[in-house]
């Protein structure tokens, strides 16, 4: 039998143990003394420094002190901090410790103080990283090498180092090496290390990550179409909508300036989502990707959901997520349009004026093109619901209010641009009137702070036109 | 650092030589189904004929996703030439 005991000194119940250990070697034990901070504590016991904590983490310490007791090399016991009984048990000295009290817990071991379970993982061999890895000397700078490479969507990126890469992946219940999807354009597969790496690169947190995967996965579903989104000649980029509690366990903004800067869970999820379709898929300005002016929400477009009023029903919940599942919503966004309306008074006013404006989508003399997202602010909102409007009552206000004739907009009626015979044909209904929007595709949500009576429109891709092939996509987040 | 990159590279193939002449051969006509390209394509089909050669139609589902790999075989199989039309 030998024995191991790990201790530090920056802990009073091995300072207090300290004795009971030269007692140990006193009678004789083959007891080897491991310390994790001061190299020469305790004096006496000819103890081994263990400065990088990596023997600490293969014996998988986490309270100090601890004795374990070997059979050669197989461990046949351990005992934690300072019980007098266990101690006397597992050293089988009868008494051991005469003089010292009963029992005393032990300490935190330091290596596993917080950040340090990754870098000793990555220094033991348990996470073995698969991406090539980039040597960046000291007269260079790695966030430089990061654009010389073209890796950024034009701002800086957070260097993606072994170890951030490692605590990226603690985020996640996922493996390394498990595929999500095929990234567009060119359809390669994507690792969760490789999304990791990138999503390092955005500056998200772990604790994110689960929201970035989720949302991949939603933007692979076919009917997003996201090689047309990525590729396309118009404004539109994804926009990733968050809801349920991981929203805010992650600390998201769906109050003020929810749309906006600021709120880096917000910043980064978006961003990353956008790094992988450039760096993993390929998908780059002016090459495959042909808009012909883009919008700012192409760096990063997400936000949560306004979920604090229990009569409102959140998105996710209307499409079919069950209520306290999170939830991602894919978008394909334009920029977001103000909507400013500071006179109604009433939920009809309100919602009839919402529909005025909702119709400038793509173009007011265009129907049943692009989709579109309406953020109804506290202020707006509040109108709606002392009218006792909920979600159906404004989806139904809003469809009403959103038909109009379509003999105004027909192309060469008044203007050349406006819908085609064809479309006239295929979607008048029989009082000769046409709506704006798809089935589905005007999604009303809340977010925002108060102060004003304004609201946002957030219009959609054109290739939003086809329904029967691009769509918004919803899917729960629960497996990630 | 690591690479986030998928790590590939485009391999670059040269473009088949054109066939000298269209004798005999068959140009198929794929529209990606943005608005207008079946105009453009019903403009070309005629001049293509009135040179003796056969046209075959494809047409993709949609311009917002790749084109099925049935259809892209089905042209490999049955054409010489492809036209493929945008327009809006």
């Amino acid at each position: 039998m030998r024995f191991v005991a790990v201790v530090k000194e920056d802990c009073p119940t091995c300072r207090l143990a300290v004795p009971a250990l030269a007692e140990m070697r006193a009678a004789g034990l083959d007891l080897e003394v491991i310390t994790q901070d001061i190299p020469e504590f305790p004096r006496g016991l000819n103890p081994r420094h263990d400065d990088e904590l990596l023997e600490s983490h293969k014996l998988k310490i986490e309270i100090v002190p601890t004795v374990i007791a070997f059979d050669q090399t197989m461990e046949i016991s351990r005992v934690y901090g300072w019980n007098k009984n266990d101690w006397r048990e597992i050293t089988g000295i009868d008494n051991l410790g005469n003089s010292m009290p009963e029992n005393m817990p032990g300490c935190g071991a330091l290596n596993v103080a917080p950040g340090a379970a990754e870098r000793l993982a990555l220094k033991a061999g348990e996470i073995l990283l698969t991406s090539r890895a980039i040597e960046v000397d000291d007269d260079n700078d790695p966030m430089e090498v990061a654009f010389d490479r073209g890796w950024t969507d034009g701002l800086p990126v957070t260097p993606p180092t072994d170890l951030r890469v490692a605590r990226m992946l603690a985020g996640t219940t996922r493996k390394a090496d498990e595929i999500i999807g095929l990234i567009p354009p060119n359809l390669v597969p994507c690792t969760v290390e490789k999304a990791a790496v990138n999503a390092v690169m955005a500056g998200c947190r772990p604790e994110y990550f689960p929201v970035l995967l989720g949302a991949m996965k939603a933007a692979l579903e076919p009917e997003f179409a996201m090689h047309g989104l990525l590729c396309t000649l118009a404004f539109s980029g994804p926009l990733i909508l968050v809801n349920g509690p991981i929203s805010r366990r992650i600390g998201m903004n769906s109050g003020g300036n929810a749309l906006g800067q600021g709120n880096r869970a917000n910043a980064t999820i978006g961003r990353a989502f956008q790094l992988i379709i450039r760096n993993v898929g390929g998908g780059r300005p002016q090459e495959i990707d042909r808009a012909c002016l883009g919008q700012p929400g192409k760096y990063t477009f997400c936000f949560a959901e306004d979920e604090g009023d229990e009569d409102w029903i959140p998105l996710a919940q209307a499409r079919g997520v069950n209520s306290g599942t999170s939830a991602v919503t894919l978008f394909h966004a334009d920029g977001v349009t103000g909507f400013v309306d500071q006179k109604s008074r009433t939920a009809e006013e309100l919602c009839e004026s919402m529909a005025m404006q909702l119709w400038s989508v793509n173009h007011p003399r265009l129907a049943r093109w692009g989709n579109a997202i309406l953020v109804i602010s506290p202020n707006h909102y509040e109108i709606f619901r002392k009218d006792g409007w909920g979600r159906a009552e404004i989806e139904d206000g809003l469809y009403k209010a959103l038909k109009r004739p379509t003999s105004e907009i027909l192309e060469g009626a008044g203007h050349p641009l406006g819908i085609t015979p064809a479309q006239a044909e295929k979607y008048s209904d029989s009082n000769g009137m046409i709506d704006k929007f798809h089935p589905g595709g005007l999604l009303v949500v809340r977010a925002g702070g108060p102060g004003a009576l304004m609201s946002a429109i957030i219009g959609g891709w054109t290739g939003g036109r086809n329904n029967a092939e691009v769509r918004p996509v919803t899917r729960a987040l629960e497996e990630y | 650092m690591r690479d986030p990159t998928a790590e590939s590279a485009s391999s670059l193939r040269e473009r088949r030589p054109p066939p000298p002449n269209l004798s005999g051969k068959t140009v198929g006509l794929l529209s990606i189904s943005k608005e207008r390209s079946d105009e453009f394509m019903d403009a070309l089909e005629p001049l293509i004929q009135a040179a003796g050669v056969k046209t075959i139609r494809f047409k993709k589902p949609t311009h917002t996703k790749p084109a099925p790999e049935a259809i892209l075989q089905d042209i490999v199989e049955s054409c010489d030439i492809v036209v493929e039309a945008l327009a809006d």
